[in-house]
C-alpha cells in the first residue's frame, strides 16, 4: 500500500518535471536594459560583424540616394509634361 | 522652403560624412562587440520614420477632419519617407540580430508589429497610387490606422517579454551608461531625422507640382 503511494507520488514529480523542462527550455534570453562597455583587450568577436555593419550603413545610404533620384526623375517628368501642356494650350488658343 | 532646401541638405551630407567616423571610435560593447554599432544607424532610422509616421498622421487627420486638401502633398512624402527608413530598419535589424542572435528575423513582438506597421503604410501608398478617384479619405484613414499603431510598436518591447533590446537602451545611452557613445548617436540621429526632413520637403515639392498639373489638364479641359 505505501509502495504504490510512493510509486504513484514518484510518477506525479516525474511527469510534472518531464512536462515542465520543455516550457522552461522555450522561454527567451532575458531582454537587454542598457548596454555597458567591454573591458578594453577582451575578446569580444567570434564571426566577423564588420561586413554586417558597413552593409547596414551602404543600404541606408543607397536607399536614401535612389529615393532622391525617383523623385528628382519624377519632378523631371511634370515639368516636362507641363511644358507640353502649355505649349499645346497656347497653339489651340491660336 | 525652397530656400532652405539646400543648406538643409548640406548639413545632413556633412552629419552623414561626419557620423562612420565618430560611430568608429565609438566603444565596443561588452556582450554583443562590434555589430551593437549597428544601432548608431538602426535606432536613428526608426526615429526618422516615427518623425515621417508623425507628418503623415496629423496631415491625414487634417485633411480627413478638415477638408483641407493642401496638407495632403505633406500626407503622401510622410507616407512614403516613413516606408523608406522602416525599410531601413527592417534591414538593418535583421543584420544586427544574425550577429547578437544568430538568426535574421525571429517572430516576437517588437519585429512583428514593426513589419505590420510598414506594411500599413505600404498599403497606404499603395491605395494612393492604384484606389482611383474617391479614394484619397480610404487613404487617409489607413494612414491614421496606421500612425495609431506606432505607440504601441515603440513600448511593445516594454509590454511584452522580448529577445529585442528594451526603450531604456537609448536614454540610459544618453546619460553616459557607456562614455563616449552619446555623441555618434545624437550626431546619427539627426542626420537621419534631416535626411527624413529633406526628403519630405522634395517629395511635398514634386506633389504640388503634380497638383498643378492636374488643375492645368482640368483647365485645358474646360
Amino acid at each position: 500500500m505505501m509502495m504504490t503511494r510512493l510509486r504513484r507520488v514518484c510518477i506525479a514529480l516525474a511527469s510534472v518535471v518531464l512536462l515542465a523542462a520543455p516550457a522552461l527550455a522555450i522561454q527567451p534570453p532575458t531582454a537587454q536594459s542598457e548596454y555597458v562597455p567591454a573591458n578594453p583587450g577582451t575578446a569580444t568577436e567570434q564571426l566577423p560583424a564588420a561586413p554586417l555593419l558597413i552593409g547596414a550603413y551602404v543600404f541606408a545610404w543607397l536607399a536614401a540616394m535612389v529615393y532622391l533620384w525617383t523623385i528628382w526623375r519624377r519632378l523631371n517628368k511634370v515639368e516636362t509634361d507641363m511644358r507640353a501642356l502649355e505649349q499645346k494650350t497656347r497653339h489651340s488658343a491660336r | 522652403m525652397r530656400k532652405a532646401f539646400v543648406p538643409l541638405l548640406a548639413i545632413t551630407a556633412a552629419l552623414f560624412a561626419l557620423a562612420p567616423i565618430l560611430i568608429a571610435n565609438a566603444p565596443i560593447e561588452s556582450t554583443m562587440g562590434l555589430v551593437q554599432k549597428i544601432f548608431y544607424f538602426h535606432v536613428p532610422s526608426w526615429m526618422a520614420m516615427y518623425t515621417a509616421i508623425a507628418v503623415c498622421g496629423i496631415a491625414s487627420a487634417r485633411y480627413l477632419f478638415g477638408r483641407n486638401k493642401a496638407v495632403d502633398a505633406f500626407a503622401v512624402a510622410g507616407g512614403e519617407v516613413a516606408v523608406l527608413f522602416g525599410l531601413m530598419g527592417l534591414i538593418s535589424g535583421p543584420l544586427w540580430g544574425r550577429k547578437a542572435w544568430g538568426v535574421w528575423w525571429v517572430w516576437e513582438p517588437r519585429l512583428t508589429s514593426a513589419l505590420l506597421m510598414e506594411l500599413i503604410f505600404v498599403a497606404y501608398l499603395l491605395v494612393r497610387k492604384y484606389g482611383g478617384p474617391g479614394s484619397e479619405k480610404l487613404a487617409a484613414a489607413t494612414a491614421l490606422f496606421g500612425t495609431a499603431t506606432a505607440p504601441f510598436v515603440y513600448k511593445s518591447v516594454d509590454i511584452w517579454r522580448v529577445q529585442h533590446p528594451k526603450t531604456t537602451v537609448v536614454p540610459l545611452l544618453l546619460k553616459g551608461s557607456m562614455a563616449g557613445s552619446e555623441l555618434p548617436f545624437a550626431v546619427s540621429a539627426i542626420a537621419f531625422v534631416l535626411l527624413a526632413a529633406v526628403l519630405m520637403a522634395a517629395r511635398v515639392a514634386l506633389a504640388q507640382r503634380q497638383a498643378a498639373l492636374d488643375e492645368l489638364y482640368l483647365a485645358s479641359e474646360d
